[in-house]
C-alpha cells in the first residue's frame, strides 16, 4: 500500500525559517534510511503559505485569497508518499523520525485502484475517456 | 487501549528489522541457518513480550540484544561439548568464531555494517548452488521478512512445502560451506546476475503469474521492487542493478490498466494510458538515466527498460517508436540468444513494418524446442493471421494457444479472440457470397 504522510507546518516553518543545519542534517539520515530500505517513493517541503494562494468556491462565484494562512497547525510543511506493506508499518517508520515538541504528523493510506472499482462503472469510465480524448486533441490543436 | 502492541505491529518492526538483524547475526556466527534461527528466537520472544509491555523505543536494539544472549548461550554450549570432546583426548574443532571474538563482534555497531550485512545477505540468499525456487524463497524470508505461510501462499504451494524448501536451502547452504564472504570482482558479475535473475523472478511470478486463477500477484511484484531499490541503493556503480530496477518500475507503472473489471487482462496497446501510474513511470525513466549514464555496455535488464520506456513515453499506442524497439531488441537478441527475445522482435518488426514481415521471423521459431510448449508463439501467430486477414488460420492458432497456457484468464482471453476470428470468418465469406 502506498501512504502519503504530512507534517505540520509550526510558526519557524510558516516564518520561512530555514532549519538549522543539525536539523537538515538528521532529516538526511532519516530520508537516507527510508531511501535504503525501498520504502520512500517520493518527498517535498512545501514553501511557507505566504507563497499560497487559495479558491474558494461557491456557486459560479471563485474568489482567489493569498496567502500566509493563519491556522498554522492544520498546514502542511512538507510531505512523503512511502510504499509499505501495512499501516503499521508506516506507522513504525514515522516513530523513528526526529521530530519533536509536541507536533502531530499524519499518515493516510492513498486509494488503490481497485478501491473504486465497483464506482467506476464501464460508463462512468467511458466517459472520462471521452474527456480525456477531448482534452488530447485540444492540446494538441 | 493499552500499551500493549498488537500482532500486527510485531509484524511490522519484523519486517522493517529482521534482515539487518540477520546480516549482523550472520557476520557473528557464520552459518544462515544458524543465524536465522537465532533472529526467529528473538522475534518469538518479542511476539511474547511486547503485547504486555509495548514496543520498546529502539526495538531494532531489543530484538539484537535478545539475539545476542541466544547467540551466546548457543556458543557457550558448543564450547562446552568441544571441552568434552578435548577431554577424551581428541583435538578442539576449529576455534572460528570463540567467545571473545564473538563478544568484541557484539559491541561492535551493528548500523556501520548494515550496507554490506546486507548485501552478503542477498547474496548468500541468491547463492547459485540453489535452485531457482529455492533462491526466491530464501531471499523473501530473510530480506522481505516474509513469513513462510506469506511465502507459500504467494507461489500457490503448500505452506508444509514451502517450509520444507527452505529448511532445505539453508542446510544446503551449509553443507556446500559456501563462503560468507562478499565475492571478489571476477565472480562479483556472476554472482550478480544470479541476484537480479532472482528478483526479476519475484516480479514476473506476481506480474503474470504462471499459473492459477489471477493474472496479478501485485504483493509479489511489491517485494520485487523493494529488492530491486535496496539493491539500487547497495550498488549503485552497477548499471544492470539500476536497469532492473527501471525495466520493475516501468512494468508496475501499467498495472493500474493491466485489468478490466471483470479481471481479464489488456493488453499493452489496447491499455487506457491515463490510467499508467506515473510516480513510479517517472520513477522508472529516472532509474534507466541512471543506468545509462554509468556507461557500461548496455545489458539485457537495462536494454528491455529502455524498450518499456519507450512506451511509457507514448503518449498512445499509435505514437509508439517501433523502429526504435526493433533497434533495441536487435541488440537484445544478439545478447541474450533467447527464442523468446527473437519472438518479441518479431511483434516489434511486425509493429514498424507491417503484419507480414513479422510473420516471416516466427516461421524458424517454430523448430525452437523451447517455445514448443510456450503458449505465446501461437499467440502472436494467430494476432499476425488475424491482421493479414486469415481467419481460418488464426482460429487455429488461438485455439492451439489457449490449450498451452496455465494461466485461466489468458484462456479466456485467448478462446475469446480465437471466437472473433471465426466470427470474422464468417462475415468475410458471407460478404463474398453477397457481392458475387
Amino acid at each position: 500500500m502506498r501512504v502519503m504522510v504530512f507534517v505540520p507546518a509550526d510558526r519557524n516553518s510558516e516564518a520561512g525559517v530555514m532549519p538549522t543545519q543539525e536539523m537538515l542534517s538528521t532529516m538526511m539520515k532519516f530520508n537516507e534510511e527510508l531511501v535504503k530500505a525501498g520504502v520512500m517513493l517520493d518527498g517535498q517541503g512545501l514553501t511557507p503559505t505566504s507563497k499560497a494562494k487559495r479558491v474558494r468556491f461557491s456557486g459560479n462565484q471563485r474568489t482567489v485569497i493569498d496567502g500566509p494562512f493563519a491556522e498554522s497547525k492544520e498546514l502542511v510543511a512538507g510531505y512523503w508518499i512511502w510504499q509499505v506493506k501495512t499501516l503499521e508499518e508506516a506507522v513504525e517508520w514515522l516513530k523513528r523520525a526526529p521530530f519533536d515538541g509536541g507536533i502531530e504528523v499524519t499518515i493516510r493510506p492513498l486509494f488503490e485502484p481497485d478501491d473504486f472499482g465497483k464506482e467506476l462503472t464501464p460508463e462512468l469510465r467511458g466517459k472520462q475517456e471521452q474527456l480525456r480524448g477531448e482534452m488530447d486533441r485540444q492540446k494538441r490543436s | 487501549m493499552s500499551s500493549g502492541a498488537t500482532h500486527e505491529a510485531v509484524a511490522a518492526v519484523w519486517r522493517i528489522e529482521s534482515a539487518r538483524l540477520i546480516g549482523a547475526l550472520l557476520r557473528l556466527v557464520r552459518s544462515v541457518e544458524l543465524a536465522e534461527d537465532l533472529a526467529q528466537e528473538a522475534l518469538i520472544a518479542a511476539l511474547e513480550r511486547w503485547p504486555e509491555s509495548g514496543i520498546p523505543d529502539n526495538p531494532g536494539a531489543w530484538l539484537m540484544t535478545t539475539a545476542k544472549h541466544r547467540a551466546l548461550d548457543h556458543l557457550r554450549q558448543r564450547k562446552m561439548q568441544q571441552r568434552k570432546h578435548e577431554q577424551i583426548g581428541r583435538e578442539a574443532a576449529s576455534s572460528q568464531g570463540d567467545e571473545p571474538t564473538l563478544q568484541a563482534g557484539l559491541e561492535h555497531d551493528v548500523g556501520e555494517n548494515f550496507g554490506d550485512d546486507l548485501l552478503r545477505l542477498i547474496f548468500i540468499a541468491c547463492h547459485p548452488v540453489l535452485s531457482r525456487e529455492a533462491r526466491a524463497a530464501l531471499t523473501l524470508k530473510m530480506l522481505g521478512g516474509l513469513a513462510t505461510e506469506e511465502i507459500a501462499r504467494a507461489f500457490l504451494v503448500p505452506e508444509p512445502t514451502m517450509a520444507q524448501r527452505i529448511v532445505r536451502a539453508k542446510r544446503t547452504l551449509g553443507e556446500a560451506r559456501v563462503p560468507f564472504e562478499l565475492p571478489q570482482s571476477a565472480e562479483l558479475q556472476n554472482r550478480l546476475s544470479s541476484v537480479l535473475e532472482v528478483i526479476y523472478l519475484i516480479f514476473n511470478e506476481g506480474y503474470a503469474a504462471t499459473s492459477g486463477d489471477t493474472w496479478m500477484r501485485p504483493e509479489l511484484c511489491q517485494e520485487a521492487l523493494r529488492l530491486g531499490r535496496i539493491l539500487a541503493q547497495l550498488m549503485p556503480a552497477e548499471a544492470e542493478v539500476h536497469g532492473l530496477l527501471a525495466l520493475m518500475e516501468l512494468n508496475a507503472s501499467r498495472l493500474p490498466a493491466r485489468v478490466d473489471t471483470q479481471g481479464q487482462p489488456i493488453l499493452l496497446l489496447d491499455q487506457d494510458r491515463t490510467r499508467w501510474d506515473q510516480l513510479l513511470l517517472h520513477r522508472g525513466l529516472t532509474a534507466l538515466q541512471r543506468a545509462e549514464k554509468l556507461k557500461q555496455p548496455l545489458g539485457p535488464y537495462t536494454l528491455q527498460a529502455a524498450i518499456a520506456a519507450c512506451h511509457a513515453r507514448a503518449r498512445d499506442a499509435a505514437q509508439t517508436d517501433w523502429p526504435r524497439i526493433v533497434a533495441l531488441y536487435d541488440a537484445l537478441a544478439e545478447l541474450t540468444l533467447s527464442p523468446i527475445v527473437e519472438l518479441n522482435r518479431a511483434v516489434a518488426v511486425s509493429m514498424a513494418f507491417g503484419p507480414g514481415a513479422g510473420l516471416e521471423l516466427l516461421a524458424p521459431l517454430a523448430e525452437e524446442p523451447a517455445l514448443k510448449t510456450y503458449h505465446l508463439l501461437p499467440s502472436v501467430r494467430g494476432d499476425l493471421l488475424f491482421k493479414l486477414g486469415r481467419y481460418a488460420e488464426a482460429t487455429g492458432e488461438f485455439q492451439r494457444a489457449a490449450a498451452m497456457t496455465q494461466n485461466a484468464c489468458e484462456r479466456t482471453l485467448l478462446l475469446r479472440r480465437a471466437e472473433e476470428s471465426r466470427g470474422n470468418q464468417a462475415s468475410a465469406k458471407r460478404h463474398i457470397s453477397i457481392v458475387r
